[in-house]
């Protein structure tokens, strides 16, 4: 090969082709261009008449030079050009081992990463080695094994970061038993991580090992903490390098629930800086809503942070009775609480039946003595759906009735009349102090101060279950604080005032701690073990390496003693954990994690990201050859005057169709005359020729049958390019997926969303008899989910047996198309009871947007031009019976479409007959 | 590429016979059509001669005078005064007219789709003035038919038969031997062939009194020469060839070859008293049916 800058040549002596060039251009000058015969019968004249000169007419230089240019190029691709020629190293041919971190870090370039790894077998293909490709945080269990680099071509497409950092041990591990006489390519993602150096000196006892690192800077966000005004994000780098700028995003659900970016903060990472703290003053409503942050630009777990419920901030509803009377502020049952709750939780204000609607996490009531039956239900229904309950004694619980002889659901205790003073002046006893809490109580560990001190207090009856409801006593045992589970929710009363009347608590830092405690508040984020103790995290979303969530699907719940601790593995993947009462969020980087840069031996080879993979250019100058001929074609003919005419028409034709297909762009009239001036039906074009074929035979075999048994006679079928044509004019799409089809463009889909939100009617059709059952076990099932992921599609149910679908022409029991198992899903009816007297449900008028199947209808009804059957169906005369329901499919479907579902409407058939007196 | 339809009848297979006649009268039908269209915008009736004698149309009422027999006294003029008048009609004389519609090779070029053949315009006008004189009592006759002038449907019918063949000679040449004296004699050609011949059937016609008119129809191209770069000419049969390498050194040569070709055919037309004119095949068939017939109907 002889290299000349980034291109080599394979066949270097075909080069001397170029020296023929000159002699050629002599050749073409000389020869005149060929004469044209015409026929002219005023010939009779020129007769005897002689040229002035006798040179011809030259052929033009830019002709010369056209087809000088197609010559060269012809020699230089024989020459066998090379883009980016491979220098040959020195072969070893031992087995080749092919580490890859595959950690969240290498997830940015994962794609070159992986064009590395190709390289790699390319060259070991060439040098006839084997190769054990070992991601190292999906270490195989049974060691690694080398192939033939081609069986792990096939592998590569499953290879995928992980959200988390490998183990360095069980990668020793495996690599202890390896054979010996293994060179090692080791793809890193550049990261310090302790054992490292270990691996490396294992696999150096092995062979010699290259390392490939990336130049991208690795970053990620750090655990999240919460602010006076809002959150803090730590951001990480492992280049402490110059200055770099980063954008950091919040990602969360607009009020309309359609995530977007909530807020976005800009900043630098100065120079020798590995950590910088990004604020984020958000308003807690903003706050709530928050669902991520992210490092714009940055695909990896590590650069995106979920947020939990710890985030989030508690609603509590202070029921405000009498207010704005006599009072004094100061003396206000709610001052303290609101003093308290300030900043704290959002606080909300009112009536109690308002409050009950509002449905806060916490509804106070501070001396509030009775509540009205319904109010009671209510409050026990909310109760019971996981709501707390806080009351403040007083004077008016004291002396009310309230729990007096009986349990009160509303209240954790009985009570005894009257209550009592302590430390007056009519009375004997000092003021009482409170009690160490116990190490049952959630109040445990919180010091008890001097000053507080108890004058009044209600008292509780005594009780064989008093003792398990008590959560704060005074110094002499009687209950301060009890508590009763009430349902998922429970009721916590405070046998003392909100204020400070009774007793100096209120004034008290305890106060605001123990409604923290009791979580009226929420101002904790670091996580507890007692928080969780207990409990199982079930995973309900978990993130992959690139930082995409996704359904954790039948994932065994986490302790949660071990959810406290944990850290992003294999077992618990990043992601959000449904506890008990909570939703908690793991994440990559834990508390006190750094990022760093692995700094390799110098014995290491270091491999850098190479300018590219070695790429033939022959094609390419075929292709241009080709073409300059081609033009050289044209321009000839036009010097002769022969383009235009009869015989240039076939060559124009040639021209049309080797240049791409230029469908008109815009909206034409004809197009929306034709599809507007009659009902036709639609189908999707998919690009693939022969299945569009089908589709349209298809649509028309059921249009004839529409057009004989029907009212409905539709135009012949329109084939649909998602991206030029206008949507509107079609009642009806049929979608037929193949796995080839190119995913529609963000334009396509703004249109095709706005078509189903305004009745329009999408059949898609992935012909596979649905053995996929609507899931990705097919190309066609995994191609529908990929197609649908962005359409606006309510939530589906397989068609249920009173689907208007089922009887809108005829009665049918099943939709077999081609495929005689005809499974078809549908939007999801609402919850609604069946109605009486009638087989059907009491259903609202809704045609469903999307109807999916894979029946193959399409080739079912598909006629060809003589009127006959395209496609066979099953057998026999059971094939023609199913070829038959199949049309009897398509004209439910069609009536269906676009008579809605006025057939439900039967069920008011004798609500009517009896209003019309009959 | 541009041969007349009709060509495709020569030679003598009998067994086609019905698909040749069928294909022979497929033109006539149109062409009569369109000639009788043609002619109708020029229709203005019977060709009085301005003067009483025979003739089917009323001239005048004059007083009856000795020697005018009895039964030419019209009585219902007479009836309506004192005197006695005679009806008298115009004298209508019957004109023989012969036509020579070039029919060789030469005549089916055309230079672009858009422009009909020389032989379609000249069929054309051919057909539209046998129509117009006919209509005007004239008698008519196509020269290679041979048959005498004759009037009436049938004979327009054979006109149009007549003009469809068509001859494998590159260039046509007029015969005038058949031609009754005195009568007169329309030339429709390109006149690109042999002078001589024209000049001999010119003379040959007028020894026997017999006036008429050239009347030369080219093809745009032929008029302006648009042709450029290594070319060889051929005629239409291809029997005449003639190469250059530069055909646009030519064309100064050629056209001035035209000029003397026309001057030439103008002098022999004025020798003999007849007239001269060109007509090019993108201009309006009407005018050039309007200079025929004013040329015809002009000086006696």
């Amino acid at each position: 090969m002889w290299i000349l800058g980034p291109i080599g040549f394979t066949a270097p002596w075909v080069l001397l082709g170029l020296l023929a060039l000159p002699i050629l251009w002599l050749l073409l000058r000389a020869v005149p261009p060929a004469p044209i015969r015409r026929r002219f019968p005023g010939v009779a004249l020129l007769l005897g008449l002689k040229d002035e000169e006798v040179e011809a007419d030259r052929t033009p230089w830019w002709l010369l030079l056209l087809r000088m240019v197609a010559v060269a190029a012809l020699i230089l691709a024989f020459a066998g050009p090379v883009l980016n020629p491979r220098v040959e190293r020195g072969g070893s041919s031992g087995p080749l081992l092919v580490l890859l971190d595959a950690s969240w870090a290498s997830a940015p370039d994962w794609s070159l990463r992986i064009g590395r790894v190709e390289q790699a077998l390319d060259e070991a293909e060439a040098d006839g080695r084997t190769v054990c490709i070992l991601p190292a945080t999906d270490l195989p269990t049974e060691g690694c094994t080398f192939l033939a680099p081609a069986d792990w071509r096939p592998r590569l497409a499953g290879i995928s970061p992980a959200p988390f950092e490998p183990d360095m041990e069980a990668l020793s591990g495996v690599i202890s038993v390896m054979p010996s006489a293994v060179e090692t390519l080791w793809l890193s993602d550049g990261l310090a991580r302790t054992g490292r150096e270990d691996v490396l000196a294992d696999l150096e006892s092995l062979g010699p090992v290259s390392v490939f690192e990336t130049p991208r800077d690795v970053m990620a966000l750090g655990p999240l903490e919460l602010t006076d005004t809002g959150i803090s994000v730590p951001v990480l780098r492992a280049d402490a390098g110059g200055d770099r700028d980063v954008v950091i995003l919040a990602h969360g659900p607009d009020p309309a629930g359609v995530p977007r970016v909530l807020d976005r903060r800009e900043v630098t990472f100065p120079g020798g800086e590995t950590r910088v703290t990004v604020p984020f003053d958000l308003p807690p409503e903003l706050r709530a809503r928050v669902t991520r942050f992210e490092i714009e630009g940055q695909t990896s777990a590590g650069a995106k942070r979920l947020t939990d419920d710890s985030l989030k901030r508690r609603e509590v509803g202070l029921v405000v009775v009498r207010e704005g009377g006599e009072g004094l502020q100061l003396l206000s049952q709610l001052h303290y609480l609101r003093a308290a709750l300030a900043g704290e939780a959002d606080v909300i204000e009112g009536a109690l039946p308002d409050l009950i609607m509002a449905n806060p996490d916490v509804i106070v009531l501070a001396d509030v003595a009775q509540l009205s039956g319904g109010e009671v239900a209510d409050l026990l229904d909310w109760l019971n759906d996981g709501g707390m309950l806080l009351r403040f004694a007083g004077p008016n619980l004291a002396g009310s009735d309230v729990a007096r002889d009986e349990d009160d659901p509303l209240m954790p205790v009985r009570l005894r009349a009257g209550g009592r003073t302590l430390g007056g002046a009519m009375s004997w006893g000092e003021p009482k102090r409170l009690r160490p809490f116990a190490e049952t109580s959630p109040f445990y560990g919180l010091p008890v101060p001097e000053d507080v001190e108890i004058n009044a207090q209600v008292m509780a009856q005594p009780d064989p279950e008093l003792a398990n409801r008590v959560i704060a006593t005074l110094e002499d045992g009687t209950p301060l604080v009890t508590r009763k589970p009430v349902g998922q929710g429970q009721v916590v009363l405070f046998h003392v005032t909100a204020n400070a009347e009774w007793s100096t608590l209120p004034l008290s830092g305890l106060f605001v701690e123990m409604l923290d405690r009791l979580a009226v508040t929420s101002r904790a984020a670091v996580l507890e073990v007692e928080d969780l103790a207990g409990q199982s995290l079930q995973p309900v979303r978990v993130m992959d390496g690139f930082g995409r969530l996704d359904e954790a699907a039948a994932m065994p719940p986490v302790a949660g003693e071990e959810f406290v601790t944990a850290r992003a593995s294999l077992a618990t993947p990043p992601g959000l954990y449904q506890g008990r009462d909570s939703l908690r969020a793991l994440n990559v980087m834990a508390a006190d994690d750094t990022l760093a840069q692995m700094r390799w031996p110098n014995d290491v080879t270091l491999l850098g990201v190479e300018a590219g993979r070695e790429r033939p250019l022959a094609p390419f100058l075929l292709t241009l050859a080709l073409a300059l001929l081609g033009a050289d074609l044209l321009a000839s003919l036009w010097l002769s005057g022969r383009l235009f005419g009869a015989r240039a028409l076939p060559i124009l034709l040639c021209a049309m169709l080797i240049a791409p297909d230029a469908k008109a762009q815009e909206l034409d009239d004809d197009f929306a005359l034709r599809a507007s001036s009659e009902l036709a039906l639609a189908y999707v074009e998919t690009g693939d020729a022969a299945l569009d074929r089908v589709s349209e035979a298809g649509l028309a075999g059921l249009s004839d049958v529409l057009t004989m048994r029907t009212s409905v006679e539709p135009a012949p079928p329109i084939g649909i390019n998602l991206e030029t044509d206008p949507l509107g004019f079609f009642p009806m799409l049929y979608w037929p997926v193949t796995a080839s089809q190119p995913t529609p463009s963000a334009a396509a889909y703004t249109k095709l969303n706005a078509y189903l939100r305004t009745g329009g009617v999408i059949l898609f059709d992935t012909r596979d008899a649905d053995v996929a059952g609507f899931g990705a076990a097919t190309p066609n099932g995994t191609k529908l989910q990929a197609l649908a992921a962005s359409l606006d599609i309510p939530a589906l149910e397989q068609i249920p047996e009173d689907h208007v679908l089922n009887r809108a022409f005829y009665l049918l029991r099943e939709f077999p198309g081609r495929h005689a198992d005809g499974t078809l899903w549908v939007e999801a009816a609402p919850d609604s009871t069946r109605a009486e007297g009638m087989p059907f449900r009491n259903l609202n008028d809704n045609v469903t947007p999307v109807i999916i199947g894979g029946g193959d209808w399409a080739s079912a009804w598909a006629l060809d031009e003589t009127g006959f059957p395209l496609l066979p169906v099953g057998r026999g005369l059971s094939g023609e019976r199913q070829r038959e329901l199949s049309y009897r499919f398509g004209v439910n479907l069609v009536i269906y479409v676009l008579t809605g579902n006025y057939k439900s409407d039967q069920v008011h058939v004798p609500a009517l007959l009896d209003r019309l007196g009959q | 590429m541009t041969q007349p339809s009709a060509s495709a009848h020569k030679g003598p297979n009998h067994k086609g016979l019905r698909a040749r006649a069928e294909s022979l009268s497929a033109p006539l039908p149109p062409l009569q059509a369109r000639a009788e269209q043609l002619a109708r915008t020029l229709l203005m009736g019977g060709h009085g001669r301005r003067q009483s004698g025979m003739g089917d149309e009323f001239w005048q009422y004059r007083p009856a005078q000795a020697g005018d027999p009895g039964r030419a006294i019209d009585w219902r003029r007479s009836g309506r005064s004192d005197g006695h008048f005679v009806r008298e009609k115009e004298w209508q004389a019957a004109q023989s007219v012969h036509l020579w519609v070039d029919l060789s090779a030469s005549m089916g070029f055309s230079s672009d789709a858009k422009v009909p053949q020389k032989s379609d315009r000249a069929a054309l006008l051919a057909m539209a003035l046998s129509i117009l004189l006919m209509k005007g009592g004239e008698r008519v006759a196509l020269a290679s038919l041979g048959t005498p002038p004759r009037i009436g449907s049938l004979q327009i019918r054979r006109i149009a038969e007549g003009l469809a063949q068509s001859t494998d000679a590159d260039y046509g040449a007029p015969d005038a031997t058949l031609f009754l004296p005195n009568a007169r004699a329309v030339f429709l050609s390109d006149f690109l062939g042999p002078i001589e011949a024209v000049e001999e059937a010119v003379a040959a016609a007028s020894d026997r009194g017999i006036s008429g008119m050239l009347y030369q129809i080219l093809d745009p191209a032929e008029e302006a020469f648009p042709y450029r770069g290594r070319t060889v000419f051929t005629s239409m049969s291809g029997g005449i060839m003639h190469e250059t390498l530069r055909a646009s050194d030519l064309k100064t040569r050629y056209l001035e070859r035209l000029a003397e070709r026309k001057d030439r055919l103008s002098q022999i037309a004025h020798h003999a008293g007849w007239r001269f004119a060109t007509h090019h095949t993108d201009h309006s068939d009407l005018t050039a049916l309007l200079w025929l017939y004013e040329a015809l109907e002009g000086p006696r």
